[in-house]
């Protein structure tokens, strides 16, 4: 691990402006994606700012949906009686990360910001535009079973690991930033994520020194209806091949609204505005949810040994439609 | 502007201060220092184990502020403020705490190198049980408890000794201390 100055910020303002100083400062919030990848030595900062004392532990809820502190941890918010009463996906989505340990670790924030498992990307001997532009992608010549087969580009086929997140676009959740100055900005998490193109080291929309303060979720009578359904190797502890994360509102038999995102095979967070539109307005039975599928995976471009995942996608989305409508409400 | 506590980044060492087991100890220590290595390697605590060192086996778990963490990813420096708990502290006095008491009535273990992670993993996971869900928490199924410690390899697979340990300890942990 290359050496780094730590320092601890007692405020915002304090931890942006110490963040903003050398190129090489970094938030530290649980440290589980930062600590493992600087014993690889593929982040190797030059200052952790520690950003876990900051105000922003708390889960407020507001009129319009609810608060979330960039600090709150994984298994608090997934514990949160009303995240598991009137957002289902997104508790379900948190208790299928990771490992009980790690959810008491790992923060609302790091999470968002959590980095791609690919080998390659872990491996400094690898050649990786992500890690190190311009150098190559040695997954699209490798081992590639688990990289994405949605978003990519001749850059990068690296799958964005994230559960959380997964939930949290099928929510609309907005991320809620401050800066430099004091500036604040609200990003649609829809658009907060960038595609990697010919630039996968630049994966948010976040300039540097940016922190992260919370996330808001949207009221949302349609998210009491939603579930999230994670398909992998083992049966927990482990990263997602294929995930879908799904809300619906119905009048009868009939979808009125729809809410689909997929994780495991998408470069980011993904959103499917195709499936919802399949499943709008039409009977909620398995012929719709089929073409949804159908509808979600037609972009995918399979690499040499993950073409199973646009399968295994399109019936994780299925089974998540329909383990949904068996539930009563 | 608020205040910035930089524990002076001129030197290769800092001074710490950790609170172990219900005692303070200080530490010289390279900012880079994770808690595992600070308890194994400067504190001659080495019941935590390092089985990966990359969070990915649980073998390292302790307590901070009672909640089950991986001290192999944490900063030791990060844990100033806080309570850690280690395998070593976990019996009171002489007498092993229910749990231990279990692993060992039940042969939860083979070789024995996941054991302290496991038992520490598993003290905790109680203890969230019954704060989540009060009215269940005597009634984990073996898939709830097999999920609540998945986060603990065990390569040797004794798993269904370890499972069978935790049952135990939520009966003898009720009638035990409390
Ligand atoms: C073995 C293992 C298995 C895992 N399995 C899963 C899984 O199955 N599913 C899953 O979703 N995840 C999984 N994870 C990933 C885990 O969820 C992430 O590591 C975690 O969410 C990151 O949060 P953190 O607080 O620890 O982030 P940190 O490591 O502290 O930070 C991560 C990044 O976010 C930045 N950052 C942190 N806080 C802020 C802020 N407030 N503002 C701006 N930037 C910030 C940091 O600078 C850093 O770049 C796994 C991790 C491990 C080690
Ligand atoms: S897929 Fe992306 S992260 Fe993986 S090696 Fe290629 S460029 Fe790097
Ligand atoms: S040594 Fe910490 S999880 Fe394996
Ligand atoms: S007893 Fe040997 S690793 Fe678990």
């Amino acid at each position: 691990m290359h050496p780094f100055e730590y320092v601890e910020a007692t405020d915002p303002a304090a931890a942006i402006h110490a963040a903003g100083e050398g190129a090489q400062s970094v938030f530290f919030a649980g440290g589980t994606t930062l600590i493992d990848l600087m014993k690889l030595d593929v982040m190797t900062p030059a200052k952790l700012v520690d950003v876990n004392h900051l105000p922003f532990s708390s889960i407020e809820e507001q009129p319009d949906g609810i608060l979330i502190g960039a600090n709150v941890r994984n298994s608090d918010l997934a514990h949160h009686a009303t995240i598991r009463e009137q957002y289902p996906v997104l508790s379900e989505a948190l208790l299928a990360g990771a490992s009980a340990q790690l959810r008491n670790m790992a923060s609302t924030g790091g999470n968002l910001l959590q980095r791609t498992r690919c080998t390659y990307f872990r491996d400094i001997n690898s050649a990786c535009n992500k890690r190190q532009p311009g150098s190559g992608c040695d997954a699209i010549t490798g081992v590639n079973r688990m990289h994405a087969i949605l978003g990519t580009s001749d850059y990068c086929i690296a799958t964005h690991p994230s559960d959380m997140c997964v939930a949290l676009v099928a929510l609309d959740a907005v991320i809620h930033t401050q800066m430099h100055n004091g500036t604040k900005r609200q990003i649609p998490i829809t658009e907060f994520y960038l595609l990697p193109g010919e630039t996968p080291e630049r994966e948010t929309v976040l300039n540097r020194a940016e922190l992260i303060t919370h996330v808001h979720l949207p009221a949302n009578p349609m998210a009491r209806r939603s579930h999230y359904l994670k398909v992998r190797d083992r049966a927990s502890y482990e990263f997602a091949l294929a995930s879908a994360a799904v809300a619906l509102e119905t009048k009868g038999q009939t979808i009125t609204r729809a809410s689909v995102a997929l994780g495991g095979v998408g470069t980011v967070p993904w959103r499917s505005k195709e499936a919802e539109a399949a499943l709008t307005g039409k009977p909620a039975e398995r012929v719709t949810f089929e073409a949804a599928a159908d509808a979600a995976l037609a972009p995918a471009k399979p690499q040499h040994h993950n073409a199973f995942k646009i399968e295994l996608a399109k019936r994780t989305l299925v089974l998540a439609l329909e383990e949904l409508m068996a539930r009563s409400f | 502007m608020g205040q910035i506590a930089t524990p002076n980044p001129t030197s290769a060492t800092v001074s710490v201060t950790l609170r172990i087991n219900g005692e303070e100890r200080n530490l010289q220590l390279d900012p880079r220092t994770t808690l595992l290595d600070a308890l194994r390697e400067q504190l001659a605590l080495s019941g935590s184990k390092k089985g990966c060192d990359q969070g990915q086996c649980g073998a390292c778990t302790v307590h901070i502020n009672g909640q089950r963490v991986l001290a192999c990813l944490s900063l030791a420096i990060a844990h100033q403020h806080d309570e850690i708990t280690t395998i070593e502290g976990l019996a009171d006095g002489g007498e092993l705490h229910p749990m231990q008491a279990a692993f060992i009535e039940c042969d939860g273990f083979q070789c024995g190198y996941c054991t302290p992670g496991q038992i520490m993993s598993a003290v905790a996971m109680l203890e969230e049980a019954a704060r989540q869900i009060p009215s269940h928490a005597d009634e984990l199924s073996l898939e709830e408890i097999r999920e609540r410690m998945s986060g603990n390899i065990c390569r040797c697979g004794a798993y269904p000794n370890i499972v069978e340990a935790i049952r135990h300890a939520q009966t003898i942990g009720k009638k035990g201390r409390s």
